[in-house]
């Protein structure tokens, strides 16, 4: 078994309203940036994790979004891979 | 009387308040721990508000792994009553036991206010003493209170007359069609936002709850009439 780092992405699915984002891209303008088109706040997790291969963390750490990290109404997500 | 198990999960707050307005309408209400499994033969399920597992992760996303779920879960499918109160009705959506999902307020912000909902159903084991078209008044207290689905889940909703309540004069979350609580297709399972047991008694700002509560009583009735007359002529008595 090899220990790999498992960074995970969950995002606010892009047709819904991602309130946290606008007001973030709000702010962002009244600083000034006013090169940002569009934000959107999402979460990121990273996961220590004992698998035999890449591909076995990898399947494992997305049977873990679909099970708890990620709600498939309303968000998706992606998964990689670290070195060990 | 009907045996009500109000779930309470770390975090749960407004637990005491929905026993107390259980009570209040003359059921025979108690708590069941979350890491119980038995629901000590429950006629209705109710979870109650809060902010179990501080919310961590996603509203109710820890809480629908709790022991006592799968419990829930079979009282549900076998036809039992079930109703969650804002967390509680996250959790049911992440339990999948109610469709869709629950998301921050549009207007990022925690609110604590009253709020507006026009009764839109009375088929449900808590809203059978309302009237269809009634607005009540009931308390809101969510930061994550904006009911969403897909197209086709919305559509399902509103052709099967599963939206119960709906937002008027203001929608305070953004929710998708206005919606405030919905039920599942078996009618049974019944999640609401607001809070009809902050609301149930004239000293707590006005009546407008209580008969979310005093519709199980009346559910329990009826029932057991039906039972009994299924028995014979010489049982009858409601």
């Amino acid at each position: 078994m090899t220990a790999y780092r498992v960074e995970v992405r969950v995002m606010p699915r892009a047709a819904l309203l991602d309130p946290q984002g606008q007001a973030v891209e709000h702010a962002l303008h009244a600083l000034g940036f006013g090169e940002v088109a569009r934000v959107r706040v999402g979460k990121h997790l990273l996961l220590d994790v004992e698998a035999a291969s890449r591909d076995e963390a990898a399947a494992r750490a997305r049977a873990m979004c679909d099970r708890l990290l990620a709600n498939p109404v309303t968000e998706d997500f992606d998964v990689a891979v670290g070195t060990g | 009387m009907p045996r009500v198990a109000v779930v309470v999960f770390p975090g749960s707050n407004c637990d005491a308040d929905t026993l107390a307005a259980a009570r209040a309408a003359g059921c025979d209400a108690y708590y069941v721990w979350h890491r119980d499994t038995d629901l000590q033969r429950a006629d209705v399920v109710v979870l109650p508000g809060g902010f179990s597992y501080g919310d961590y992760l996603r509203s109710g996303a820890i809480a629908r792994f709790s022991p006592v779920m799968a419990s829930v879960a079979a009282h549900a499918r076998a036809g039992g009553p079930v109703l969650g109160i804002c967390n509680g009705f996250q959790i049911l959506c992440e339990a999948g036991l109610l469709p869709g999902g629950l998301m921050r307020n549009a207007r990022q912000r925690f609110l604590s206010r009253p709020a507006w909902v026009r009764v839109e159903s009375t088929d449900t084991p808590f809203t059978r003493l309302y009237q269809v078209g009634e607005v009540l008044e009931l308390p809101i207290a969510h930061g994550d209170g904006r009911y969403v689905a897909d197209p086709g889940t919305t559509a399902e909703l509103e052709a099967g007359d599963r939206v119960v309540w709906r937002y008027v004069r203001d929608n305070p979350n953004g929710s998708t069609n206005e919606i405030a609580g919905i039920c599942n297709a078996g009618r049974n399972v019944v999640g609401i936002m607001p809070h009809p047991e902050r609301r149930n008694a004239p000293v707590l700002g006005g009546p407008d709850g209580a008969r979310v509560f005093l519709s199980m009583e009346a559910r329990n009735a009826t029932q057991h009439a039906v039972d009994v007359r299924a028995v014979g002529d010489r049982h009858l008595r409601v």
